[in-house]
């Protein structure tokens, strides 16, 4: 171990998108501060002067239609700016008392020299988070961030012929590829397809049309679902007959999704296509289980719902930790990484984020645990 | 001999077991539902009142030459040590908090300001002596294995050192719990004896030298022309915590009627045994929100044994109603003011240093130990007496165990000659 490792040793762990200089002073300082970071002391006089953990401040929340609205967040210590368009964030919400835990595109052009970054999020009838995103969170709120992560992404420079298909909040990561390509100047052929039910429910509608005004090369069709009904794929050949030469990009609804990649496999050309499903994954509770999947160990079993993710992982072998097996010592706890568990004792629901207690909790559903 | 058998210990049928195990699964239910923003505030500023009193005590000592700013400084140190220790490390690594989802208050990442690595201790306390609690032979913090607190345990010559090796463990607390909890570590990972270079090893090493640097060289360093009223006060510090840590441990274990247990107990117990093992294997002590604040909520040992991993700042409200739930079923709550129940653990400390044939009571009747076979002694004495043990004979209602252990001091029932 090099002497700067070694003064860096105590802030290792510490997440900086890459590794920073800062983690010299922060490992030195820590020797004073250990057990603790002296970041833990910083973010006592303001919250965004840690990288313990990636953490940002909403600045602004602006209405983009009844149900929608654009979250404008400014990062803290730690965050990587070079993100690409069409990635997507985690941001954790404190509400009562317990962090929340959704992902949501960004919407903002990568290396924005303000530093701020914006999410637009759509207020789903049984989603809490969004809805208290859109109608309940003030500005100067302190939210948890994930780094920007996911596949559908726009390549630098982009493709010369593109194909947008959208509908409703599918549109969000889309608009970071819009944002980045206008930004930067280099706008190519863009035939963008976007369906919302009214025009009250078009996002970011007066943005679209600036665009189109702006470039010859930016068409878009706005498809009203309500009065026109959706949009068939067939009609491609008509409004866009190069549409089998274009790198596509669809983000929406899964049946369109599916669509949309069964006509794409018809037609040989699935490699051009990049799709990004926004299915919100429920917790099944009928009590049947499900099949869990141990990350780490990289095993797979399939359990009913009475049988507890503990016993599960040591049936397949999978090295789990544990302790009582009464749910009282806290040795097991393990993360859900996706899918959802179920408290055994209380039926409480845990999701993608949580930590659960192995011993004492069951698959609800599909899952998949960090073990 | 310890208890055997709870149930006729306890006074009570299997039906009453199961109705108080309910009742006490509905005391946790509720707590866990009313879980919210009110309880994260409180663990917030518990944080934040701890790390600015940390802050305050260092920069304090920078001027520790000048005796207020040592007392000032040592003080606040001492302080923020103790609420490290107790009220967040303690609680939170009993994942208290772990609800809230927050990674920096949860615990699987807290790490305390103390000898001994989060992960040993959690191993040798949370697992080994909250599922094993008050088991002579399986709890091994039942005396810690340094001192014999029950005559269920062999006396050995070396226990006339009793006083003395309390005092030794007082004032080293940190570093016996560290100890302790270090061989649990390598007995996990399957270190052999004498291996030094097991990771439970590396882990302790890596831990100490980083606490003691800070405390021992770091801080004197840099406080130049201070350094060695820095040192002398963060000795003091250190000290400080670990007196209340082991008064508070003591008080919450080995006060008289905190009984202990025989694995053949723990063998055949149902989950709502287990709860009245908890029940009548801890003690707490009396205290203001303050005191409570101090020890972690620890005065609500008690509590802390039936539910410890619900929130400490619930264990007040808890308490209301296990107290009540005592009631109903005739069970001591063992209880008393801090000196008390100290100056009881410390007769027992010095009573047992002594070998057996000094000692006039018997493991089954010891202020210590207790087993349900001092009632059979009742039965000894003639089948009216076992009456009057089970019956009122004024009301002619059901006793438990309360009424009974009362009935037993009034009636002054003759010890059994060993």
């Amino acid at each position: 171990m090099g002497l700067k490792d070694w003064i860096e040793a105590p802030a290792a762990a510490v997440v900086p998108a890459k590794r920073s200089k800062l983690n010299w002073l922060r490992g030195a300082a820590a020797r004073l501060t250990t057990p603790l970071l002296p970041d833990d002391y910083l973010h006592l006089a303001n919250p965004l002067w840690s990288a313990r953990e990636l953490r940002g401040q909403i600045v602004e929340v602006r209405a983009e239609t009844a149900d929608s609205a654009t979250i404008v967040i400014k990062p803290g210590w730690g965050f990587d700016f070079d993100y690409e368009p069409g990635q997507y964030i985690g941001i954790g919400l404190h509400i009562d008392g317990r962090w929340h835990w959704r992902s949501y595109s960004l919407t903002s052009p990568p290396n924005w020299d303000d530093k701020l970054i914006s999410i637009a999020v759509k207020a789903m009838p049984e989603g809490f988070l969004s809805s208290h995103l859109v109608n309940g969170v003030p500005s100067g709120t302190i939210v948890r961030l994930a780094t920007p992560t996911g596949n559908f992404a726009l390549p630098d420079p982009p493709p010369q012929r593109i194909l947008f298909l959208t509908a409703g909040s599918g549109i969000t990561p889309v608009m970071a590829m819009l944002r980045t390509m206008n930004r930067r100047g280099q706008l190519p052929d863009v035939f963008h397809v976007h369906s919302a039910p009214t025009d009250a429910d078009v996002m970011f509608a007066d943005e679209l049309t600036q665009l189109h005004e702006e470039h010859d090369d930016f068409r878009c069709k706005i498809q009203l679902t309500r009065s026109q009904g959706k949009f068939a794929l067939s009609s491609l050949d008509e409004v866009c007959p190069d549409w089998r030469e274009r790198q596509t990009w669809a983000c929406g609804p899964l049946p369109m999704l599916d669509e949309i990649e069964t006509l794409w496999r018809d037609e040989n050309i699935e490699d051009k296509l990049h799709l990004e499903r926004f299915a919100v994954s429920r917790a099944d509770t009928s009590g049947e289980g499900g099949t869990v999947t141990f990350a780490k160990a990289d095993k797979t079993v399939a359990i009913d719902g009475a049988t507890t993710l503990l016993e599960a992982g040591e049936k397949v072998g999978a090295l789990m930790p544990f302790g009582c097996r009464m749910g009282i010592c806290q040795t097991c706890v393990v993360p859900i990484l996706a899918g959802h568990a179920i408290d055994l004792r209380s039926g409480k629901q845990h999701a993608e984020g949580d930590r659960v207690q192995t011993c004492i909790s069951a698959a609800a559903g599909d899952c998949t645990l960090d073990a | 001999m310890a208890i055997t058998d709870i149930k006729e210990f306890a006074h009570l049928t299997e039906a009453d077991i199961e109705s108080l195990g309910r009742e006490l699964d509905a005391i946790r239910l509720d707590v866990e539902d009313s879980r919210g923003v009110r309880d994260a505030r409180y663990i917030r500023r518990a944080i934040r009142a701890q790390r600015l009193l940390e802050l305050g005590g260092r920069l304090a000592l920078f001027g520790s030459r000048y005796r207020p700013a040592w007392l000032a400084g040592t003080a606040m140190l001492s302080l923020s040590k103790i609420i490290e220790n107790m009220e967040l490390g303690h609680n939170v690594m009993h994942g208290q908090w772990d609800w809230m989802n927050d990674p920096e208050i949860h615990s699987m990442s807290w790490e305390w300001d103390q000898t001994g690595p989060s992960e040993h201790w959690k191993r040798a306390h949370n697992y080994s002596h909250h599922t094993f609690t008050n088991i002579v032979g399986m709890d091994s913090d039942v005396g810690f294995g340094i001192l014999r607190m029950t005559r269920d345990e062999e006396w050995r010559p070396i226990n006339l050192l009793q006083p003395f090796a309390n005092i030794v463990l007082a004032a080293t607390f940190e570093w016996g719990i560290a100890l302790h909890d270090l061989t649990f570590a390598a007995e996990l990972e399957g270190a052999e004896k004498g291996q030094l270079n097991s990771q439970a090893n590396k882990d302790f090493a890596r831990k100490i030298f980083r606490q003691v640097g800070k405390d021992f060289f770091l801080f004197p360093l840099l406080a130049g022309p201070a350094w060695k009223s820095t040192l002398s006060a963060n000795t003091a510090a250190n000290l400080a915590r670990n007196l209340w840590a082991y008064v508070v441990i003591f008080c919450g274990h080995f006060p008289d009627g905190a009984e202990k247990f025989t694995v053949a107990e723990y063998e055949n117990e149902t989950r709502h045994e287990w709860y009245l093992r908890q029940m009548l294997g801890s003690a707490n002590f009396d205290s203001g929100k303050i005191m409570g604040f101090m020890s972690g909520n620890l005065s609500y040992q008690i509590e802390h044994h039936l539910f410890p991993d619900l929130p400490s700042n619930r264990y007040p409200e808890i308490a209301v109603k296990v107290r009540a739930l005592c009631e109903k079923y005739d069970l001591p709550y063992t209880t008393g003011s801090l000196a008390k129940q100290y100056l009881l653990a410390l007769r027992t400390i010095h009573k047992l240093a002594l070998p057996d044939r000094f000692l006039r009571a018997t493991a089954d009747d010891a202020p210590e130990t207790s087993s349900e076979r001092k009632f059979r002694e009742a039965r000894d004495a003639g089948a009216a007496m076992v009456e009057t043990l089970r019956t009122d004979p004024v009301t002619g209602q059901r006793r438990g165990l309360l009424s009974a252990l009362r009935a037993r001091a009034e009636a002054k029932i003759p010890r059994r000659r060993r």
